[in-house]
């Protein structure tokens, strides 16, 4: 097995997704402590383009497998490209971020080479030698410490927002490898007959700095129009708890929580969210939590970094207020 | 068409949990199980399936006695039979060794769709599913909101990062659903009474033609659990409305530099 930490590269429109960035800060400190290297992997279909900036943000080596049918995600393609490719070249540790995608191929992967794999990881360690992460369990009422073993080849996917990413270095140039892809359409058994933008989502709420959440006090769908006067405000995206879906104000595709998405912002604004554990599992990561609720005895508050007891009819409109008043200021 | 459904018990999401002394695992004494919430909408979808299109839905589930009352759920909602695996050597099982003996319980079956749901509260791995299709040699979709059958193949939508993907996937395919696709019924008393009535069929490893050798060591192993750091007591603020949004936006940006 050789020190090298690779990690599978994400892209939209030309760019690596963030997720990438982050993947890569990490790998680069795992690798100086192992000895070893950081490999990108990228699929795509006319990817070099990408070479450039994963070398700015950390890569050593990009493994760059370029062809047609690798041109939208799919499960099989990606997994005939890559399987044989890290089972040649016996990487210490794939990273893999925690995405539709990541998701969708991680336990193929590993299924087909019988690979350690450890998903929803918060943190990659190396203890006494071996890989260890950490990861959210039980609604987040625990956290599992979970350790590869030495032998055979180890892959966790890792949670978007976790890891910052590093600064990127223009003066970086990886070694470009290029991987030889041999594909046949009917060993490609789905096919992508269409991806639909979701509208409102401006930054998906995985991915998103600050949120903005609904929940039962909002008290009807008219009124996430509050939430959006201060998510455009911010530049945040809007989320919910699992009430306002139940009743139908929003799709489920808001749901942040144990039965929607884990989501790690910087800031987290809870609206009228009382904090049921189904809830708190979802966004308990958040690295500062607004609460605002006019019940002063709701779990929520428990878990904010700032609270506010009142009635957020009151308390939503002048929030926005000043926030434009200070990115105003900001931009002026 | 034959559906096969996976299931797992796990315990109630709203329960307390207490970690073992060991930091194994969890204390199971007065821990209220329940099945799993995706595997509910997984039942549900099939049960929809077969309501139209005829055929039969069988529910699969590895793990430890207590688990066939999950079985048993799934067999009130409507399903027709149930295997239950169940052995010692499951205890140590990671998710992909599982995985593997479930697509050895279900490969005999003869399935047009394999159901999951997208994963376990429990655990939240969210590897079963595709790990089983690789091991009977699927196509798989993954997070499925919605779910269309055509002649051969099945179109479904998953939602992606601020998208939703529309995938057509050829059959037989193993498919993993996402809360949203469907409401799932609750069971009726003749069903509940039917459930009591149907026999689930207890399978070995044995049983399924796997010996010790065949499933390879688990290649992860749970070091400990510890329970989640308590965040730090926040702040409550307190004054007039306005006031209190000034201070509020003022730590953001000086105390929490978030903004």
């Amino acid at each position: 097995m050789s020190r090298d930490v690779w990690v599978l590269a994400e892209h939209a429109e030309g760019h690596p997704r963030r997720i990438t960035f982050e993947l890569l800060s990490r790998a680069r400190a795992l690798a100086e402590m192992l000895g070893g290297r950081v490999a990108s992997l990228v699929l795509g279909n006319g990817a070099a383009r990408l070479s450039r900036e994963l070398g700015a943000r950390g890569a050593d080596v990009v493994y760059l497998a370029d062809h047609p049918l690798l041109a939208q995600y799919t499960t099989d393609a990606y997994a005939a490209v890559i399987a044989p490719l890290i089972a040649r070249e016996q990487p210490s540790l794939l990273l893999i971020g925690s995405t539709a995608a990541g998701r969708d191929l991680a336990p193929r992967l590993a299924a087909r080479l019988r690979a350690g794999l450890a998903t929803d990881c918060a943190a990659v360690d190396l203890d006494q030698g071996r890989v260890v992460v950490t990861r959210p369990m039980m609604t987040r009422k625990a956290i599992a410490r979970v350790a590869f073993r030495n032998d055979g080849l180890r892959i966790a996917v890792v949670l978007p927002n976790v890891f910052a990413p590093g600064a990127p270095d223009a003066a970086r140039t990886p070694q470009v490898v290029p991987v030889p892809v041999t594909l046949d359409a009917s060993a490609v058994r789905t096919r992508v007959a269409g991806i639909t933008p979701i509208a409102r989502e401006t930054v998906p709420l995985t991915e998103a700095d600050i949120i903005v959440s609904g929940g039962r006090g909002l008290r009807g769908p008219e009124n996430f129009a509050l939430l959006d006067e201060l998510a455009t405000a911010l530049g945040a995206a809007v989320g919910s708890s699992r009430p306002p879906v139940d009743s139908g104000w929003v799709p489920h595709d808001y749901e942040i929580g144990q039965t929607g998405k884990t989501v790690n912002p910087q800031l987290y604004i809870a609206c009228g969210i009382s904090g049921a554990p189904q809830h708190l599992a979802g966004m308990s990561g958040s690295r500062y939590i607004v609460a605002i609720n006019k019940d002063p005895q709701a779990p929520i508050f428990s878990v904010a970094s700032y609270g506010i007891v009142g009635d957020l009819f009151q308390i939503l409109p002048l929030l926005t207020a000043e926030i434009r008043r200070l990115k105003a200021a900001q931009a002026g | 068409m034959n559906i096969v459904v996976c299931v797992k018990q796990v315990p109630d999401t709203e329960a307390p949990i207490r970690i073992r002394g060991d930091g194994r695992g969890i204390e199971e004494g007065g821990l209220t199980f329940v099945p799993n919430y995706y595997d509910e909408h997984a039942v549900e979808e099939a049960l929809r399936i077969k309501e139209r299109l005829g055929g039969t839905v069988t529910l699969v589930t590895a793990g430890p006695g207590r688990a066939a009352e999950a079985l048993r759920a799934g067999l009130a909602m409507g399903a027709d039979q149930a295997i239950h695996v169940q052995d010692p050597a499951l205890d140590a099982a990671d998710h992909i060794v599982l995985a593997r003996v479930l697509a050895a319980a279900i490969a005999p079956l003869s399935g047009d769709l394999i159901l999951c749901g997208k994963l376990a509260t429990d655990d939240n791995a969210a590897i079963v599913g595709p790990a089983i299709a690789e091991f009977l040699g699927l196509p798989q979709a993954t997070a499925v909101t919605r779910l269309e059958l055509g002649q051969g193949a099945a179109q479904v939508h998953r939602e992606v990062e601020g998208a939703v993907e529309v995938l057509e996937v050829s059959l037989p395919a193993v498919i993993t659903v996402e809360r949203g696709i469907n409401e799932a019924r609750y069971p009726s008393l003749p069903g509940i009474m039917k459930a009591k009535r149907t026999p689930i069929t207890v399978r070995t490893l044995a049983d399924l033609g796997l010996g010790p050798g065949d499933l390879g060591p688990s290649r992860v192993e749970l070091l400990g659990l510890t329970p989640p750091p308590r965040r730090q007591a926040g702040r409550i603020l307190e004054g007039e409305p306005a006031a209190v949004v000034a201070e509020l936006v003022r730590l953001l940006r000086e105390e929490a530099k978030v903004l």
